[in-house]
């Protein structure tokens, strides 16, 4: 398990370092810098402004340099300027990871409750009329764009309460602050949960096709005991890595659901960052997600070593 | 799974494999949902084609005078504030939608398939140094990385199509990939080795053709998660640029506003998208039972 660990660990940094290249490369793709989106506003360019700006920002040093510059001082914590805000990037970063952060917890939870639960019935009853429903419905969570269910909630609202649950940085009370979250959460969640039901249902039927599910059955247990203890157990281990996999589909949704809610999260931000071609803001915003990402991944493989006894690493 | 006899296993559940209206005949009584689902897409492909002829208005041209007009028997879905008919927009947006998603599926799969074929005959440093990099894309969400694709190649039709068929190269590559892997130690290539066949012949004349339902399954999912991806990038404001009438860009942000005071405008454009997505996710879940016999009971 230790050997394991240490290699599993070492991928995850290569992985990482792949990524930060990818990143960086696909960056410097893009035609005009910040230099030329600043001159492209004021109309004249004095070449002599636009070299110091450059030097400014580091944009005249050689390409392997700004790369090292970057990833030196990620190391270091330091994330570097913004261009836009003229701000060190991390104080604008900072402040919005608790906002992403509980509307993911939330939007998780809520997916889980729901999709956990609707699975596992939906694979009990498979091919009954109820089976067809909850599967029509988790398709038609799928097929629904994450910012379109968003301005679906948001009309409903307008419809029934006259007004749009707005976000404010300071809530006035308990109930307001769980609704603020809430409701944007829903819309994140409903789309995951949809995803979590269709593989717990798969996982479900996988694991009651086994033969001891059969030895099970043959001994004379209940189909209830069958269907929850010795089936449920075993199919929630693909489950449990799948949540790696929803992480991401999370993050998907949630960028375009604070863009419809307006809330000043992590996710809408890197759309805004996107859009000044804030290269730093960005270059961080992605590895950010990134490191998220594939440390969520690295923790549910150690998860799974530890629920699953069949698994060894290591030898 | 990919080397079974695909026709006796219909012709075991009881289809006419002989005869080709006998196999549709036979697809619709046993998926129905998937039958539902190749009709929506059959619509949508009708309305991409055919879109001059049912529509009245022009998609782009303006009109003050009907400026955030409400549905009615002129305008069926109204229009928006530029005074442009949402139910034409819509119609021809299909041709955008349908554009994109199987361009960049066709790129995507072409890619991904060229990948996976190469890494899994091929082997050795080759396969795992693709695998890493495959691996590195695949743990940036799809969204992200079609996000910063776009960005960096710049809003146009053509960039919107690479930037979502390079995040779905990994999704591919790893599938075909895992197939070649099993299908090269099956006895028909040690024969096809054995009768003196070149390895590329190989590759390409047995190899492939066994892969292709696994591929068709994974297709039709892209299809779908291809069209929300141009919708949502769109939506952005860095996916398909005007004039062109994107889904998404009718829902574009200031849909928010329209949610008060015009909601034909944000209805509809999303009702278009959601149920031509569910369409083809529809028709792939059918399409896995028929073809992966593992998922069935």
């Amino acid at each position: 398990m230790g050997a394991y660990l240490v290699r599993r660990f070492g991928l995850m940094l290569l992985t990482l370092f792949g990524i930060s290249i990818i990143i960086f490369m696909l960056l410097r793709l893009t035609p005009g810098n910040i230099a030329d989106i600043l001159f492209d506003a004021g109309g004249f360019v004095d070449p002599a402004d636009k070299a110091r700006i450059e030097a400014d920002l580091g944009l005249d040093k050689p390409i392997p340099v700004q790369y090292a510059n970057w990833i030196g001082g990620l190391l270091k914590g330091d994330l570097g300027m913004s261009y836009q805000t003229e701000r060190p990037a991390i104080q604008e970063i900072a402040p919005r990871i608790p906002i992403t952060a509980r509307l993911a917890v939330l939007a998780l939870s809520f997916s889980v409750l729901f999709g956990v639960p609707l699975g596992v019935i939906s694979a009990v009853n498979q091919n009954s009329k109820l089976d067809y429903v909850l599967r029509v419905l988790s398709l038609s969570g799928l097929s629904m764009p994450a910012f379109w269910l968003g301005l679906l909630i948001l009309m409903g609202f307008v419809a029934y309460f006259g007004t749009i649950p707005i976000y404010s940085s300071e809530p006035t009370g308990f109930w307001n602050a769980i609704l603020m979250y809430s409701v944007p959460a829903a819309a994140v969640g409903f789309r995951s949960s949809a995803l979590l039901m269709r593989l717990t249902r798969s996982s479900m039927l996988e694991v009651m096709r086994q033969d001891y599910i059969r030895t099970a059955r043959s001994k004379g247990a209940s189909e209830t005991k069958i269907n929850y203890y010795h089936a449920l157990k075993n199919a929630m281990l693909p489950v449990v890595t799948v949540i790696g996999i929803e992480a991401a589909f999370l993050l998907g949704g949630l960028i375009v659901t604070e863009t419809v809610f307006n809330i000043p999260g992590v996710a809408r931000f890197l759309v805004e960052a996107i859009r000044w071609r804030d290269y730093p803001m960005v270059q961080n915003l992605v590895m950010f997600i990134a490191i998220v990402v594939v440390t969520i991944n690295f923790i549910i493989d150690m998860m799974y070593a530890a629920l699953d006894p069949r698994i060894k690493y290591g030898d | 799974m990919s080397t079974l006899d695909y026709n006796a296993e219909l012709a075991a559940a009881g289809a006419n494999v002989k005869n080709r209206w006998g196999a549709i005949r036979f697809f619709m009584r046993r998926y129905p949902l998937g039958t539902i689902g190749a009709v929506i897409m059959g619509v949508f492909a009708f309305a991409a084609l055919f879109a001059p002829m049912i529509t009245y208005y022009d998609p782009l041209s303006t009109n003050a005078v009907f400026s955030l007009a409400k549905p009615s028997a002129a305008h069926w879905l109204g229009c928006d504030f530029m005074g442009r008919d949402v139910y034409s927009r819509i119609v021809y947006g299909a041709r955008i939608s349908l554009e994109v998603s199987i361009g960049s599926m066709l790129l995507g799969s072409g890619i991904g398939v060229t990948v996976g074929l190469l890494s899994g005959y091929l082997l050795g440093w080759f396969d795992l140094i693709t695998q890493r990099i495959l691996e590195m894309m695949q743990s940036l969400p799809l969204l992200v990385m079609a996000l910063i694709m776009a960005a960096a190649l710049g809003p146009s039709l053509h960039n919107t199509i690479v930037a979502i068929a390079i995040p779905l190269v990994p999704y591919v590559a790893r599938v075909i990939r895992s197939n070649t892997l099993s299908l090269r130690e099956q006895p028909f290539v040690e024969a096809a080795k054995a009768i003196g066949m070149s390895e590329t012949r190989i590759a390409i004349r047995h190899i492939l053709p066994n892969t292709m339902s696994p591929l068709i399954v994974l297709a039709t999912a892209q299809l779908g998660s291809a069209i929300l991806t141009e919708a949502t990038l769109s939506f952005l404001g860095l996916g398909v640029p005007e004039p062109h009438p994107s889904w998404g860009r009718m829902l574009s942000e200031s849909a928010a506003e329209y949610v008060r005071t015009a909601p034909w405008l944000v209805i509809f454009p999303g009702l278009a998208i959601s149920l031509v997505v569910f369409g083809t996710n529809l028709l792939g879940d059918a399409l896995r039972d028929l073809l992966d016999p593992r998922q069935r009971s």
